[in-house]
């Protein structure tokens, strides 16, 4: 864990000024950008562990082929990342293996 | 008020389609799955400006953009089409809810995908397509950096040229190989294309200055410490090693075909694509009445392809429509059907140039290749050795495409995986049975649908 | 002319696998001749259940079977596990029919008062209104006017069950020709000919396992094979990490995680998913257990359950000539453990096999 982003700003880009939380640390989004995106700005980490063997994934597709970038947004479990726009004070967990059944702790 | 014409996917085909038709007086929904039109070739173009390393061809999409503002049009984003319903209609999600869309006609203009890579540790994170790469460009101004570009292909060598734009440069370019002697024999064919010929060979010279490694096989990625990535690889000069931040991969781009297969239309294997796509007439028209398909979701042929067959289906549709006689569509088709030649002619000498290595179509026995079921490819062998003949079989047995993302990243290997196994071609194995949702949604949202049976959008 | 194989069985599903591995242990030289992938397939379609209530109500022969099957399944489990290396998952922990519909619900506990009255001791239920069953399952949904429970019932894993059964076969020595499709049966002399659009082969028995594909090939052996298509459609939903509290007809959780809602007729030789019954099954899934609502459903399903006219098997000679079997019934997960025992010995005239002539086709002559 704690692998540095891989992916730089180009030139002449607006800051990010989207405020939202992964696993209770600020994330940070520029508008119009995807989540992500933003997730892969922040670090190079796995966003989730996968329900069969626990290997740890991160977003690889972006275009919302391959679910690779699932993540609990505001409770609700298995979204795809790379098809949330980023919104303000949006809450955004790690996807620990499998989904729970009802409400998220 | 129903429309007359539901077009699936606001890329290159489905812009250039909706544009036309809605100027011929149809009305039109335009569903597509990003918040912005344009697809992945013109991603995010609308608000992009100031960009100008992504470079000249990503710009030329923008008359497409401003084709939209057509009052005929309307435009769902982030609109996810899960079933076209013969009987009632296209069904769509968006923010936990589904719609249901009927019209006489539809155009499904989903586009591509990229083509899996797979080989021992592409499931790394750290590992990702190039497609992945330019997307991020795109869309959050993003640059790979202390990344590498692997494979083969014309995007590679584009993805490589913006990042030198955007001052980030790859540090290794590591190409699987180019067949130009069976290449050059397709050369002739593809003189009409010559502009774009030379802006390819205009792309490679730019590249100068980036360490480049040929004729790479046996990939294989590992974690190394820091979230990097140790990549190693084969070469004429022996096995070579480097690392980096990230590794972006590509083999090309292949037919999103899901929703066309879950409708049970008819589809080809193309053998020089590697890949399925739809059975269709001059027109886009498919094996079933009133649905056609532009783009690249008919067939891989690039954007300048995707906008003449996009005009093409919509004045076939237009003609349908009753809105066309036959002689001013044809006169009108003629300049598309020239246009249209000319961007597929480069096509046999890019496929020919570009072969997927047969070692990504059946890798070593240790690569993943369910990434959502994590099964390997030795275990597929396995299995297909033990009576597993075909594409449900080898389901039943590994859950291979019961995931997710359904298949759309394993298919391709399981089916080289089943034919070297068993000696069979690839198109003999296929296309597998899609069926609904193409997208996952919820049981909420599919109680619901069955007490609005009519049109809500 | 030597033939190719004692024993042909023609179809590679659960029921002519479960009859293979049967006949292998009895010594028998078998080769099963299965179809193409795409073939409709009722084996790759099914629920998994192990299930007894409600079942032969109307016809005690089946539900004494049906019991009988369900006391073997732990053993039969064990050895198929032993011999295949594969884990069936099988759980026989009881189960539950849930009712929305109060007239449905009083005549189905009709039917499992006739079934006990039949089946005697060996068999249990318990009926529950929808206030028994709020203590026992507090996340039951509003919708349920009550339930039955039968602690007999169970499930295995469906998918795991047919690669279990091909492996135990191989290890046993029964050959698999796989992407073999049989058009036409003819008796020989001595035997049978048995072909195909690519291949024909010689057999000194055949048994027809071929699912709804009997209904074409068994006349041609003389049998009347009176078997229809009904479809039935699958809602399967993304894993879920919980384990979901019940075990029903309609709604189980496989071991892997995902869900299984299903239990729709349709009388229709299609195998396409719909959107009515998409719907209907997940209302259904959502009145039933109202916490299901926000899980995703990654696909539908549908396949074709191979049906008689009354619902119950047909184990049939063929009138006229020995060597000639036909074997088809809807309950080929249930039924496995005395298809791979009793049934075989059945086919191969052990004095001490059942009497079978309940299942007789000639049942249906006489209607």
């Amino acid at each position: 864990m704690n692998a540095a982003s891989h992916f730089r700003d180009a030139p002449g880009m607006a800051p990010r000024s989207i405020r939202m939380s992964l696993d209770g640390e600020t994330l940070l989004a520029r508008p119009g950008e995807t989540v992500a995106a933003a997730l892969l700005a922040q670090s190079g980490d796995a966003t989730r562990r996968t329900p069969v063997t626990g290997a740890g994934r991160t977003a690889f597709c972006m275009m919302g082929v391959c679910f690779d970038c699932l993540v609990t947004i505001d409770g609700r479990p298995n979204v795809q990342a790379c098809m949330t726009p980023a919104r303000d004070g949006m809450v955004i967990r790690r996807q620990i293996g499998a989904r729970r059944l009802g409400d998220q702790p | 008020m129903s429309p007359d014409l539901v077009i699936i996917g606001a890329g290159p085909a489905g812009m250039t389609a909706a544009r036309i038709a809605a100027e011929g007086g149809l009305r039109v929904v335009l569903l597509d799955e990003q918040d912005r039109a344009g697809g992945q070739i013109y991603r995010n173009l609308g608000a992009a400006a100031g960009r100008d390393w992504l470079g000249p061809d990503y710009a030329r999409g923008a008359d497409l953009l401003r084709g939209l503002n057509h009052p005929g049009i309307t435009h769902q984003p982030r609109a996810t089409v899960w079933r076209v319903d013969a009987a009632r209609g296209v069904i769509w999600s968006r923010d936990g809810e589904s719609h249901v869309t009927a019209a006489p006609h539809v155009l499904i203009a989903t586009g591509a995908q990229e083509r899996p890579v797979p080989f021992p540790g592409w499931t790394l994170p750290g590992v990702m397509p190039a497609g992945a790469a330019q997307i991020l460009m795109k869309q959050s101004g993003m640059v790979a950096q202390d990344a590498i570009l692997a494979g083969a292909g014309p995007l590679l060598y584009l993805v490589a040229a913006q990042m030198i734009a955007a001052g980030s440069p790859p540090k290794a370019l590591v190409e699987t190989g180019t067949d130009l002697r069976h290449a050059l024999a397709k050369l002739p064919r593809a003189l009409p294309a010559a502009m774009t010929l030379a802006k390819g060979l205009g792309l490679i010279r730019r590249i100068h200055g980036i360490p480049r490694h040929h004729g790479a096989r046996d990939f294989r990625a590992v974690a190394l410490a820091g979230g990097r990535i140790g990549f190693g690889f084969t070469t004429r000069k022996g096995p070579q090693e480097l690392d980096c931040g990230l590794l972006l991969t590509h083999l090309g781009v292949i037919p999103q075909t899901h929703l066309t297969r879950s409708m049970g239309l008819t589809h080809d294997y193309d053998v020089a694509q590697q890949a399925w796509r739809p059975r269709l007439d001059a027109w886009g028209g498919s094996s079933r009445r009133g649905v056609r398909v532009a783009g690249d979701g008919g067939g891989i042929g690039g954007a300048d392809a995707a906008r003449a067959q996009g005009a093409l289906a919509a004045l076939a549709i237009l003609h349908d429509a009753g809105r066309l006689d036959l002689d001013e569509r044809d006169r009108r088709a003629r300049p598309l059907r020239r246009a249209l030649a000319r961007a597929l002619s480069l096509r046999p000498f890019l496929d020919a140039a570009y072969p997927v290595p047969k070692a990504f179509l059946a890798p070593p026995d240790d690569t993943i290749i369910c990434r959502c079921e994590e099964v390997t490819a030795g275990a597929v062998r396995e299995a297909a050795a033990c009576g597993a003949h075909g594409l449900r079989l080898m389901r039943t047995a590994l859950r291979t495409g019961m995931g997710p993302c359904q298949g759309r990243m394993c298919e391709p290997t399981v089916t080289g995986l089943i034919a070297q196994t068993t000696g069979c071609a690839p198109s003999a194995l296929g296309p597998g049975r899609i069926r609904t949702p193409v997208k996952p949604v919820t049981l909420a949202e599919i109680a619901a649908l069955g007490r609005q049976p009519e049109e809500t959008a | 002319m030597s033939a190719d194989a004692g024993t042909a069985i023609i179809g590679g599903g659960i029921v002519g696998l479960c009859l293979a591995l049967g006949l292998a242990a009895r010594g028998h030289d078998v080769l099963v001749l299965d179809g193409r992938d795409a073939d409709m397939r009722a084996s790759q379609g099914n629920f998994g259940l192990v299930w007894l209530q409600g079942k032969g109500a109307g016809y005690a022969p089946y539900g004494r079977w049906s019991l009988a099957a369900v006391q073997e399944w732990a053993g039969f489990a064990r050895r198929l596990q032993d011999l295949s290396g594969v884990d069936l998952a099988l759980r026989q922990e009881g189960g539950y029919e849930f009712f929305t519909d109060r007239a449905e619900f009083d005549a189905f506990g009709q039917d499992l008062h006739r079934q006990a009255a039949a089946l005697g001791d060996g068999f249990s239920f318990e009926l529950l209104s929808h206030g028994d069953l709020a203590q026992r399952l507090p996340g039951i949904g509003q919708k349920v006017v009550g339930a039955s429970f039968c602690p007999l019932d169970g499930h295995v894993n469906p998918l795991r069950l047919h690669v279990a059964l091909r492996r135990a076969c191989l290890a046993s020595g029964v050959r698999l020709a796989a992407d073999t499709p049989v058009t036409t049966l003819r008796a020989l002399d001595r035997g049978y000919e048995i072909a195909g659009p690519d291949r024909a082969i010689r057999a000194d028995r055949v048994v027809l396992c071929a699912g709804l594909g009997a209904a074409t090939l068994g006349p041609q052996l003389g049998f009347r094979a009176p078997i229809r298509a009904q479809r039935g459609e699958l809602l399967i939903t993304e894993r879920v990490a919980d384990p979901l509290p019940f075990l029903s007809s309609t709604i189980r959780q496989v071991d892997e995680g995902g869900l299984q809602i299903g239990g729709t007729k349709a009388e229709s030789d299609r195998d396409s998913e719909s959107t009515d019954q998409m719907a209907v099954l997940a209302r259904h899934a959502v009145a039933v257990w109202p916490q299901l609502a926000d899980i995703r459903v990654l696909r539908s399903w549908a396949a074709l359950r191979v049906m008689t006219p009354d619902g119950y098997p047909i184990y049939q000679r063929a009138p006229d000539r020995a060597g000639a079997f036909l074997v088809t019934c809807h309950s080929g997960v249930t039924l496995a453990p005395l298809h791979a025992t009793r049934l075989a010995a059945w086919i191969d005239d052990d004095p001490a096999a059942p009497d079978l002539e309940a299942f007789d086709e000639r049942r249906f002559a006489l209607s």
